[in-house]
């Protein structure tokens, strides 16, 4: 485990060409922080030569903050060396987009999908990006931090006690 | 209808007088997509749209399923989930962490004692504990006697997809005895939030366990009556060979997990390859096939549950004495009987129950275990004040759902109740 991980960060160090790349230990398993830019590059990398052939879930997060809201986090899961990795993406406070993973994994599409629709990440170039759970007429996505848990405008309204 | 129109035109055309709405009509789009032409003029040789469920009996709770028609034979299938949608992670978000425990029952809700036990490890880690090895060894039999019960269920229901009516009873007796157990386990026979952060709610009693003992010695008598029901029948056998495969590649790249991917030749488990609780200290096996039809997801199910039997056998010699809370007395609940006669328990059991527990902000942790339908996660970021800032559920059903346009293809219109019991999909986990 330890050791993939060195060689992950060896493959990924700035003398590859690679900037912006960063390993985090925040969480008990390795983090890896990619620039959305590079995002599709990294993870063909890590699925044909580390051989992550399952990208398992995908949460998004909304920090709230200022600058970089949103975040997309890639659970990777490998088959053959039976290791873990998540991968993770910052992304604009205002428009928040990046490029699908679907053409590296075929999971991609639900998962996406899903973070679209409760988080309004948008999956650039994704070949279905419906909403998954709600109606497509709705206008919000429920799982950001602004959106309230009762009391929405135009919802039914609840009775006065 | 005039032959002249194009299928851009005709949607645009019949949307004012029959009041397709945009969800629909998104539908519509989405089968044209999936390398298939839809026509809309509605001669009798042309492909049909057919809808079926949420109120679908054989659709195992509210999934909708949008199938084009060639015949009788599946050109594309578009599944539509959501009639479930609880929105359990964003009342996560505003709920300390023991008040979200009774919410993951409803989750995968044939195996609740599972998810209980998923969704305490994770948060466990989060504040950095661990349960004693007593809790952890009762944990391990949650999981599987969640694993049975859940197979039972699965194992009738999909005999009863394909016309075997009376599998679904012999099973549903078996699994009746299980519930009974969890009964005097947790107090509770269905939805039964068992775990605490740190331990458990009860201790396993003596008759909890001599109880399980006589239901296990008269079991593997039962589930081989049931399967020699079906398993030399020749409908059921004709219904279900060669019938919704899947290659392995495709099977890996969906992200399936659990008896499906299993069945198409990968030896994936979490309890071998990540293994939590006890299970590096059990001895089973874990079974696959290749051939990855829905029977090759019937035997490899019927063979988890010969294993799960192996697992609660050693389960029972090897429970240990102890405690089962962790004497953590800031983090776990204590004992009910101490907080009304012991001022710190009092305080204490106050501190938790109205200000949570309390991880560090900013904290992260994942953690998965291997349910009965597959991998089931839970990602927590804490935000400090005893709330999760965010709980992402990673559902198994979900994710195998959406293998469900792959395996439909091809198949007969009576093969797509098979293919869904094969997958065995629970919608309360799948829709959150």
């Amino acid at each position: 485990m330890a050791e993939l991980t060195e060689q992950i960060k060896n493959k990924l160090s700035e003398s590859n060409g690679f900037t912006g790349v960063v390993f985090s230990e925040n969480i008990n398993y390795p983090m890896i922080e990619v620039p959305k830019e590079r995002l599709v590059e990294i993870a063909t990398i890590l699925r044909d030569e580390f051989k992550f052939e399952q990208l398992r879930d995908i949460v998004s997060v909304d920090r709230f903050t200022k600058n970089e809201r949103f975040e997309s986090i890639y659970n990777l899961y490998s088959l053959t060396n039976k290791t873990r990795v998540f991968l993770k993406v910052k992304l604009d406070s205002k428009k928040p987009e990046v490029e699908s993973l679907y053409p590296v994994w075929q999971s991609a599409n639900w998962a996406e999908r899903e973070a679209y629709d409760m988080m309004g990440i948008v999956y650039l170039n994704h070949p279905d990006l419906r909403r998954m759970y709600m109606m497509e007429e709705y206008e919000y996505h429920p799982l950001r931090k602004d959106y309230p848990l009762m009391g929405l405008p135009g919802a039914v309204t609840l009775p006065k006690k | 209808m005039s032959l002249e129109l194009t299928k851009e035109e005709y949607i645009e055309e019949t949307k004012e007088e029959s009041h397709i709405s945009l969800g629909q009509e998104k539908i519509l789009r989405a089968l044209e997509s999936d390398d298939v032409r839809v026509h809309f003029e509605g001669s009798l040789d042309n492909q049909l749209v057919l809808n079926m469920g949420p109120q679908h009996p054989a659709t195992h709770g509210v999934l909708q399923l949008v199938v084009s028609l060639d015949g009788e034979s599946v050109v594309g299938t578009v599944p539509v989930l959501g009639y479930l949608h609880r929105g359990y992670e964003k009342l996560a978000e505003n709920m300390t962490f023991h008040e979200f425990i009774p919410h993951t029952d409803r989750l995968d809700y044939l195996s609740p004692l599972a998810n209980n036990v998923g969704y305490v490890l994770a948060i466990e880690k989060l504040l950095k504990i661990e349960a004693t090895p007593r809790a952890q060894w009762i944990r391990t039999m949650c999981c599987e006697m969640a694993r049975l019960a859940s197979h039972l269920v699965w194992m009738g229901s999909m005999a009863m997809d394909v016309g075997a009516l009376t599998v679904f009873l012999w099973t549903f007796t078996e699994r009746e005895k299980i519930l009974d157990i969890l009964d005097i386990l947790a107090g509770v026979r269905f939805t039964t939030s068992y775990t605490r952060i740190g331990g458990l709610a009860l201790d396993m009693s003596d008759e909890c366990k001599a109880r399980l003992v006589a239901f296990l010695d008269q079991f593997i008598p039962k589930l081989e009556d049931a399967r020699n029901l079906i398993e030399r029948n020749k409908i059921f056998i004709n219904r279900c060979e060669g019938v919704g495969y899947i290659s392995k590649e495709n099977a890996i790249s969906l992200g399936m997990t659990g008896p499906n991917l299993r069945a198409a030749g990968v030896p994936n488990d979490l309890r071998i390859d990540d293994p939590y609780l006890k299970y590096p200290e059990l001895d089973f096996n874990v079974p696959t096939a290749t051939e990855s039809d829905v029977l090759a997801r019937y035997y490899v199910r019927v063979r988890e549950m010969y294993e799960t039997y192996k697992i609660l056998r050693q389960c029972i010699e090897k429970l240990p004495q102890g405690p089962i809370n962790t004497p953590d007395a800031k983090q776990v609940l204590p004992d009910k009987g101490e907080v009304y006669s012991k001022m710190e328990e009092l305080i204490h059991d106050f501190m938790i129950v109205n200000f949570g527990n309390t991880p560090e902000k900013g904290v992260e942790a994942y953690q998965a275990i291997e349910a009965s339908k597959g991998e089931l996660g839970f990602y927590a970021i804490s935000d400090g004040k005893g709330y999760p800032f965010r709980l992402k559920i990673r559902s198994p059903s979900f994710v195998n759902l959406s293998a469900l346009p792959t395996l439909m293809k091809g198949a007969m219109i009576s093969d797509i109740v098979a293919i869904i019991g094969s997958i065995d999909p629970v919608m309360g986990e799948a829709d959150k």
